[in-house]
């Protein structure tokens, strides 16, 4: 068997210092050895987009990269999203648009989104459907997914 | 669904990540680049990589810049890089254009060229483009540096002529001049699938004649290649419909499509003449 390595994971805004096999996702270290259990796995082969997060503000599929390839990045997980007792306005979007239903997908399209949309605030409607063509639902439907998160562009964008 | 064991290398030099490479790849080491090809099938345990030398920390492996002639694109550009065009001219925007092709938004951030042309998937949109563009291959091995022509780069699913010691530190693609028209199609059953079939043609017009086309296909059979037969149906012909129907005929003909269970052959070369014909005519727009 393969050597354990220690890394420093700086998971929103938090250092884990975990030891990790190397053959261990970077969800799994996530969620197994750092507790964050917000971050969703669903297909495990880069697919379904669950476990989208964002490194180094950079939405990445957590699945296909290794834990310790994060080694001292900067990792953001739904976790992260709520400012104390303030939804971000993505969280709000969704739930005032009814864009979850079982939930499981959420928080990869959280993430993607918000690395979307803190990229390119002023994103058209057609590009911002390509990028949300990235991650699966099965249950709620793409449609009020993507009602909310137009919604949240443009409420971020009056914001700013 | 968990990948097996392996052991982890991060070199962070080019000499000591293909002295690791000349040490483990007798032993299935591989290089791990994106990983967004090698962590799936290593997590359905087709790939058992006994050792993973991951080169995202190499330096000077991300460059991205004109040299004599060429787009030079090092080992750790990612797809997303293209987002906006690499270059000036034809080639960058024909670049720009390709890349929102390949799978999906989150991919493009970890995914990396000449990790995709390496894996030589058929439905590579990057590994046709190589095709395609004449461009070139360097592989660096411990021994030293080897120029490989795309055109006896790929030789078929999955296997090119890079040796196992071989690091793919490069490609090269020579800029295309200002007066280059060229097309792009793709047919897939949902945005963000493997090719059923794609085209590229590039083509210059000189007294209204088509001269020095490329007409290559991907995703139809075993590798990418530029189809002879397709441009010299094109060659001296003024551009239009006789021309470019003669060339997708011409193009479907030379196949030797693959088949799988959805897609028999008949169908890849219906749908490659389409493609052909209809890049053709974007070309000419």
């Amino acid at each position: 068997m393969s050597d354990k390595k220690d890394i420093t994971l700086s998971i929103n805004g938090r250092d884990h210092k975990v030891s990790v096999d190397p053959r261990w996702t970077l969800a799994d270290v996530i969620r197994d050895h750092c507790g964050q259990t917000g971050t969703h796995l669903g297909c495990e082969h880069g697919i379904c987009g669950a476990c989208t997060i964002l490194v180094d503000d950079t939405p990445v599929r957590s699945c296909l990269m290794f834990g310790v390839q994060a080694d001292g990045k900067k990792i953001r997980t739904v976790e992260g999203l709520a400012n104390g007792n303030e939804y971000h306005p993505l969280q709000k979007a969704f739930m005032e648009n009814h864009a979850l239903q079982c939930g499981y997908c959420t928080p990869g399209f959280l993430m993607l989104a918000t690395g979307i949309l803190e990229a390119q605030p002023d994103i058209s409607d057609d590009d911002l459907n390509d990028v949300l063509s990235s991650n699966l639902c099965r249950c709620t439907g793409y449609a009020n997914i993507i009602k909310a998160v137009r919604a949240a562009r443009d409420e971020m964008k009056a914001a700013s | 669904m968990k990948p097996a064991a392996f052991e982890y290398h991060a070199p962070t030099t080019i000499d000591e990540t293909v002295a690791l490479l000349a040490e483990h790849a007798p032993n299935d080491g591989r290089i791990l680049a994106g990983g967004q090809s090698l962590v799936p099938t290593m997590a359905f345990r087709l790939a058992r990589p006994t050792h993973l030398i991951d080169i995202n920390n190499v330096a000077d492996l991300d460059k991205l810049v004109i040299e004599d002639g060429a787009l030079c694109i090092g080992a750790t550009v990612r797809h997303a890089q293209f987002h906006t065009p690499a270059c000036d001219g034809v080639l960058g925007r024909l670049l720009t254009d390709v890349v929102s092709n390949i799978a999906h938004y989150p991919i493009r951030q970890r995914g990396t060229f000449c990790g995709s042309v390496a894996h030589s998937d058929p439905a590579s949109e990057w590994c046709m483009v190589t095709a395609i563009l004449d461009a070139t291959m360097v592989a660096q091995s411990a021994s030293g540096e080897r120029l490989i022509p795309a055109a006896e780069f790929f030789e078929t699913v999955m296997t090119t002529t890079l040796n196992e010691d071989e690091l793919l530190r490069e490609v090269r693609i020579p800029v295309l001049s200002d007066d280059t028209v060229y097309g792009f199609q793709e047919f897939n059953r949902r945005a963000g699938d493997f090719a059923i079939s794609m085209t590229l043609v590039t083509y210059r017009l000189e007294g209204g004649k088509i001269v020095d086309p490329h007409v290559g296909v991907g995703g139809a059979e075993d590798r990418p290649r530029r189809i002879a037969e397709a441009e010299a149906a094109l060659a001296g012909q003024a551009p239009g419909d006789d021309a470019f129907r003669a060339a997708a005929d011409a193009a479907a003909a030379a196949l030797d499509p693959m088949e799988d269970h959805a897609t028999n052959a008949q169908y890849r070369r219906d749908l490659t003449a389409t493609l052909v014909r209809r890049a053709l005519e974007n070309a000419a727009s």
